[in-house]
């Protein structure tokens, strides 16, 4: 088992596109081959401007490309579809020149028309893509509909320009995420609402087969303008299969990974067996577990009891629980994001102090109160645990333990005091601090229906991240970094969450999976980086 | 016959309905929002309202519902909301593993069920008796996961007869089919004996013995025909307990069936999708009842249709 840690969160603090190094190819990877990959659900889309869970974003990467797109198996971006760009003085005009002959699978030639009609397309209401508030700095997006963005300009076939209503330093990384994937029109067009499974893009491979309910295959794209990948020549993934019986199959050598991960049943067992245990990659992910403390709801409306809650919960426990799949957080950040402040411990576990907190706040003898929990293993458990925690300081809660779809409800209407994040955990869209802030913890979250669950909202903080996502200017993203830095420790301050802990990533794969481990923990693929994984035989 | 069948499909459609009505009702009131589910955790508020308009879930109950019913009449059962696709395209997809594993499954019930019940009556009072009857016992009250885990195992990944899941050939077939067989035979082979043992309690079976026929014929020939009627009016009921069985077997398995499809969609809130394999599942519940009445009079002659 070896241990990674996605660190290039160092290279984009100091230069935000960081784009000198490129991806060095594995001078032993081989061409050829197949492999098989499972999934328990079957795949909602491939439409780009539509997917948006973890199981089709990587699938959808490989098969569309965008403008930006990041340097495999680590955060840092590069460019994709687009050759250069140029940043004006100001912030506020982007300009990308498109590289030549990028083929789609119909094999046309992609031109700057394409990317003004994908970014019109994804914006469109009519589209109902989830990821269009993303494209809000784009001028013109609030009048976006069928007559397209007034800030995205075709110059010539190779060149586009996009003007921004405001600075936004977060926009390489928008228009890396598969939402501002290139389309062609006319395949849109002739599929209408069907697009989604019969996928048209440039991506390093193409759809082959589409047995709904049983098997995906992706076949390599042999006019994929990256030279040298992808090495695969096709990918089989099979839908439909248990996590307990996919790992079963890869036992049998029928599975090269499973692509729900490690059952919890399993995890010890497999982790316990040097032999299996070698084939398992571990990596950090952007993400981090919390709980929300909803600060309109006595008696979380006073800070003293929401410190006196982040003090009472024993951290260390509740990783055991989840076999030490993570480490104990201390921040909202995870550790591997840029943003996040080093040195700092957060609220340390004290009982005592936390009661002391308690009877300052006038609730010496406690209260009573509600945990909302997703009922999935192993998320009641880690509920049992945090009221253990909290019955420890005289606080009594109830566990309301729902499916996700009405914790969710529950949390977006306000009437949750607590809610334990797990199964819905924040996991960040793009490697950058910001991503962690507006929808979770920020004022426009907060309203009725939003993400921001603890309906927390500091305008102090507001206007500072405001002020960090303008600061666009490459040569100050160290300052940018520090100003993202010091609006989570004043959300520390306020301390809305108690963050519990950063799960860690375990992907596994059968012996003939070739590849360096970083590819097997890619923090923008998962489960593997379909592009540049190969196999032995 | 012509009177009964019309009267019995006019009632059919009502019950339809009215399947149609509570559920779409049921799934109108969870505290669940699909557009939430279908926005995703970035999106704006402008996005959420937007995609609630274009969905039409911003109307009220009565104008949702009667929209759906006018597609329903029309034969189409909508798109899905997360996916895009014709609900009526991904049922369809489904619908023949579903069936094919259903026919399975009621092949394996008969077989063990019958089997069981046969052999118990004519040991009645044995310890084989005893035996049967016990394990009709715990099969029936067996989790379906657990029996399915267990088959999996034992046959598939330790001695390798039959592949671990999956679709497309019979070898795939056999242990999904067996899991659903072996719970449904529990209430075969009880009812098998029962009714089994009343009929070779009866006088024309004593006739039959007393004219000297050979105990196989006497049992196969005379007793089964009579004791397997009231047996045969559970299948069509079957149809209904299967529905409910399939979603955990479908996804144990790895089988491409409308079961797998209703346990996905429920847990995204896919309206359009639950309402369809709810509707499916209603009609075929409806037509296997149906089908077990009609059939009925020509098994025997003793029932008539009014």
């Amino acid at each position: 088992m070896k241990k990674l840690l996605v660190s290039t969160a160092l290279t984009l603090a100091l230069g935000l596109p960081a784009l000198a190094q490129d991806y060095t190819p594995d001078p032993n990877a081989k061409a050829g081959g197949s492999i098989v990959i499972t999934y328990k659900d079957d795949v909602a889309t491939l439409d780009p401007a539509i997917g948006y869970d973890w199981q089709n974003w990587s699938m959808i990467k490989s098969l569309f490309d965008g403008l930006m797109d990041y340097v495999p198996g680590t955060t840092t971006l590069r460019p994709g579809l687009a050759e250069s760009y140029e940043i004006s003085a100001d912030g506020l005009t982007y300009t990308f020149k498109l590289r030549a002959g990028v083929k789609f699978h119909n094999g046309r030639e992609m031109t700057a028309e394409d990317v003004k009609y994908s970014l019109d397309r994804v914006t469109n209401p009519a589209t109902q893509s989830p990821g269009a508030g993303f494209f809000g700095s784009i001028a013109g997006f609030d009048a976006a509909g069928d007559g397209g963005l007034s800030g995205v300009e075709v110059v010539d076939p190779l060149t586009v320009k996009i003007t921004l209503s405001r600075p936004d330093a977060t926009f390489l990384h928008v228009m890396a995420l598969n939402f501002a994937s290139v389309v062609p029109k006319e395949a849109v067009d002739e599929s209408g609402a069907d697009f989604g499974k019969t996928p048209v893009g440039t991506g390093a491979y193409k759809l082959a087969e589409w047995t709904l309910g049983q098997r995906l295959v992706f076949a390599k794209n042999a006019d994929y303008w990256r030279a040298g990948v992808p090495y695969l020549d096709q990918i089989i993934f099979e839908v439909g299969q248990e996590p307990v019986v996919a790992l079963l199959r890869l036992q049998n050598g029928e599975v090269d990974v499973p692509g729900d991960g490690i059952p919890p049943a399993k995890f010890t067992e497999v982790m316990g067996d040097p032999a299996q245990a070698e084939r398992v990659v571990v990596g950090g992910q952007l993400h981090t577990g919390y709980i929300t403390l909803n600060v309109t709801t006595p008696p979380f409306d006073k800070v003293e009891v929401r410190r006196a809650v982040n003090m009472a919960i024993n951290k260390d426990r509740i990783v055991q629980i989840i076999n030490g799949r993570a480490v104990p957080a201390t921040q909202p950040l995870p550790p591997s994001m840029p943003g996040y402040t080093e040195g700092y411990a957060g609220y340390a576990y004290d009982v005592d102090g936390a009661k002391k907190l308690l009877a300052d706040a006038g609730l010496a003898d406690g209260f009573e109160t509600e945990l909302y929990v997703m009922n999935t293993d192993p998320n009641p458990r880690i509920a049992q645990a945090i009221q253990q925690d909290l019955a420890a300081i005289g606080i009594t809660a109830s566990i309301q333990s729902l499916a996700q779809a009405n914790v969710i409800e529950a949390g977006g209407a306000g009437t949750a005091p607590m809610i334990w994040s797990g199964g819905m955990a924040w996991i960040a869209d793009f490697p950058d601090p910001s991503n962690f802030y507006g929808p979770i913890l920020g004022c426009a979250g907060a309203g009725e229906g939003g993400w921001n669950w603890s309906k927390y909202c500091n305008e102090g903080l507001d206007a500072k991240a405001v002020e960090a996502d303008s600061t666009y200017d490459p040569a100050l993203a160290a300052d940018r970094m520090k100003m993202w830095s010091d609006v989570y420790m004043g959300v520390m301050e306020d301390a809305p969450w108690v963050p519990v802990f950063n799960e860690e990533r375990y992907t596994m794969k059968s012996p003939r999976m070739g590849g360096e481990d970083a590819l097997y923990v890619d923090p923008v693929s998962i489960p593997v980086n379909y592009d540049y994984v190969w196999v032995k035989e | 016959m012509a009177a009964y069948l019309l009267r019995r499909l006019m009632v059919s459609a009502l019950i339809l309905l009215g399947v149609s009505f509570i559920t779409f009702f049921l799934l109108y009131v969870l505290p669940a929002d699909p557009v939430r589910q279908i926005a995703g955790r970035s999106a704006t508020a402008e996005t959420v309202e937007n995609i609630r308009r274009e969905l039409g879930l911003d109307r009220p109950f009565i104008v949702q519902y009667g929209h759906y019913l006018a597609g329903l009449v029309q034969g189409d059962l909508g798109r899905s909301y997360l996916q895009k696709t014709q609900v009526a395209e991904l049922i369809a997809s489904r619908l023949p593993a579903t069936l094919l594993l259903m026919l399975g499954a009621i092949s394996a019930e008969l077989l063990i069920g019958l089997t069981f019940g046969i052999v118990a009556a004519l040991k009645r009072g044995t310890i084989l008796d005893q035996t049967l009857m016990m394990t009709s016992f715990v099969t029936v009250s067996a989790p379906q996961f657990v029996v399915s885990l267990l088959l999996l195992y034992v046959f598939a990944v330790k001695l390798g007869w039959f592949p671990i899941g999956g679709y497309g050939t019979p070898a795939h077939l056999v242990l999904p089919a067996l899991t659903l067989g072996i719970l449904g035979s529990g209430w075969y082979s009880r009812m098998m004996r029962s009714s089994m043992i009343d009929v070779l309690r009866a006088d024309f079976i004593r006739t039959a013995r007393a004219k000297g026929l050979t105990r196989a014929r006497v049992v196969l020939g005379h007793a089964l025909p009579n004791a397997i009627l009231p047996v045969i009016a559970m299948i069509g009921i079957d149809i209904g307990i299967f529905m409910g069985g399939i979603v955990v077997v479908e996804s144990v398995f790895g089988w491409p069936g409308i079961g797998q499809l209703a346990w996905q969609a429920i847990q995204r809130v896919d309206i359009p999708i639950i309402m369809g394999v709810t509707l499916v599942s209603a009609v075929a519940i409806v037509l296997g009842n149906l089908l077990a009445d009609l059939v009925a009079p020509f098994i025997d002659p003793r029932i008539k249709l009014k």
